[in-house]
């Protein structure tokens, strides 16, 4: 017996060049294809889509002539060749910096941090939103949403108010506080639910199932949005004097991010950008929240879901919707997965911090705590060019180093007092 | 035991659009066998040839995944509310 009628969306015809390069969706798993639309999941087997295209030649000039922001990738991504000119977030191009310290410290010669915190929301979710914005108008789609731990919230809320678009955000009740109100700052819609991530997640994928004209970025416009992320790996690579580094260090959520930078190394060698040279991709997680680590060491090529529990909730996704794709890559190129402690997550933001001078939020303290351990267990190379990844601020995540650092004393305004202090 | 489940979009062909019909079954395994009676196809989408739950597909009893239960052993009781939905989101 039925109690609902499904709204299916009416087809809409797409401007010319509204998808750039882009040509059609393809399955991952089995390769079905469909025409380009608001369609994140295959008709025929459930399995992610992901953009095909048709590349023109694309040469290192014409890149460096673009945009000092993700746009000047333009035609590797799927949106118009007027994205630039469109009210947007213009994020990316965020500083690689030599982390000669942080190398020393670990004992790793050449050391680099890809720090994207300093795009305009403070994380690398600005690259992704920004597609997937293009994406939702150009589909004429009305509201820009998305379930978020954080990151995404703020990205989304501040990339719909700029761009005019009603938005409406659902995180857990319980994201730090700094996320609620860096995301409600923009307007919008905030919606706080009584449950995990995961929980958020699925309560999304039902309604983008339902409510016609919604553009979850990471629901059923993923395929648009995940592509943003290949340009951390171009920006790398071009950085680095167009060649690919050979070990990468990245966290994993959903591993979306890690399998795109990955895609993005192909694409830079596919189309004569740099040499085709062979590299390593190490994942992150904490150890509370660590399924594709745990099938990793297992030795298992699925990701059982777990219940999150780590301080680093910007990468709390219990079921990891990439995790699969994760163990591919890392294995593929021979590379490993690795988890630490929360306890080890502060040492990691804390060690970052100190010898470079950037303030990572937890993801970051991932990062870098799994940098470490890789060194300590023998797996990193110390002789191989490295670049670790920073995806966020540590303004976000004040919480998990408030009991660490502080004042180093409290005197009051007079020099004898600062010189009994012992400190000059 | 009579239950609801929801249809996502892309098994909305066999049930001929609607987003939520009924089923019984005293257990997910049972509910599915009986959904697939009424909307033949179903099945083959929903579970893989061991009878396991495909790869790409999360299924709820209520706001449980039932991977972390019991899986298709999961009991469903009367009335209970039953969800398909495709894994590939988030993040």
């Amino acid at each position: 017996m039925s109690t609902t009628v499904v709204n299916t969306p009416a087809p809409r015809p797409l401007r010319e060049g509204a998808f750039g390069n882009a040509t059609h969706l393809i399955c991952r798993e089995c390769s079905a294809t469909q025409p380009l639309g608001a369609f994140y999941a295959c008709a025929e087997c459930f399995g992610p889509l992901e953009i095909g295209y048709e590349f023109p030649a694309v040469t290192r000039e014409q890149i460096e002539a673009g945009p000092k922001n993700i746009w000047r990738y333009q035609p590797l991504l799927p949106v118009p060749t007027d994205i630039a000119s469109s009210p947007n977030m213009e994020p990316g191009f965020t500083r690689l910096l030599k982390a000669n310290n942080l190398g020393a410290a670990l004992g790793i010669k050449n050391l680099w941090v890809k720090d994207d915190s300093g795009n305009p929301t403070h994380s690398f979710k600005d690259r992704v939103v920004a597609v997937a914005l293009s994406a939702a108008r150009e589909l004429e789609m009305k509201v820009f949403a998305c379930p978020s731990t954080g990151n995404l919230a703020n990205a989304v809320a501040a990339a719909g108010a700029r761009a005019g678009m009603k938005t409406v955000v659902f995180i857990p009740h319980d994201l730090e506080r700094a996320k609620v109100l860096t995301t409600a700052v923009y307007g919008g819609t905030l919606i706080a639910v009584k449950g995990n991530y995961d929980d958020v997640n699925r309560l999304a994928s039902e309604i983008a199932g339902e409510e016609d004209g919604w553009a979850f970025v990471n629901v059923n416009v993923r395929p648009y949005y995940a592509e943003g992320s290949k340009t951390l790996g171009y920006e790398v690579a071009e950085q680095l004097g167009w060649r690919l580094p050979q070990q990468v260090v990245i966290p994993v959520a959903s591993g979306s991010q890690l399998t795109k930078v990955d895609k993005g190394f192909a694409e830079f060698v596919k189309l004569g950008l740099v040499e085709d040279a062979p590299y390593k991709i190490f994942g992150a997680q904490a150890h509370g929240c660590s399924p594709v680590s745990a099938a990793f060491k297992d030795g298992h090529d699925v990701v059982r879901p777990v219940k999150p529990d780590t301080i680093a909730k910007s990468l709390a996704i219990g079921n990891p919707a990439d995790g699969p794709y994760v163990l591919d890559a890392v294995r593929r190129t021979g590379g490993a997965i690795e988890d630490v402690t929360d306890d080890e997550v502060r040492d990691g933001i804390e060690l970052l911090a100190r010898t470079e001078g950037v303030f990572a939020e937890t993801a970051g303290g991932v990062t870098v705590a799994v940098l470490k351990k890789l060194v300590e267990t023998g797996q990193l190379d110390l002789d191989q060019e490295t670049v670790v990844f920073n995806t966020g601020d540590g303004l976000k995540t004040l919480d998990a180093i408030a009991d660490r650092v502080g004042p180093a004393a409290t005197i009051d305004p007079s020099y004898a007092a600062f010189t009994a202090t012992g400190l000059a | 035991m009579s239950v609801s489940v929801r249809i996502p979009t892309i098994l909305r062909t066999y049930t001929n659009g609607e987003s939520q019909v009924s089923a019984e079954g005293g257990t997910l395994s049972e509910v599915i066998d009986n959904l697939d009676a009424s909307y033949p196809g179903i099945k083959g989408r929903i579970l893989d040839e061991q009878g396991a739950i495909r790869r790409f597909v999360n299924v709820y009893v209520g706001n449980d995944d039932v991977r972390f239960i019991d899986g298709v052993d999961t009991q469903t009781a009367e009335g209970a509310q039953i969800s398909v939905i495709p894994a590939v989101a988030g993040g």
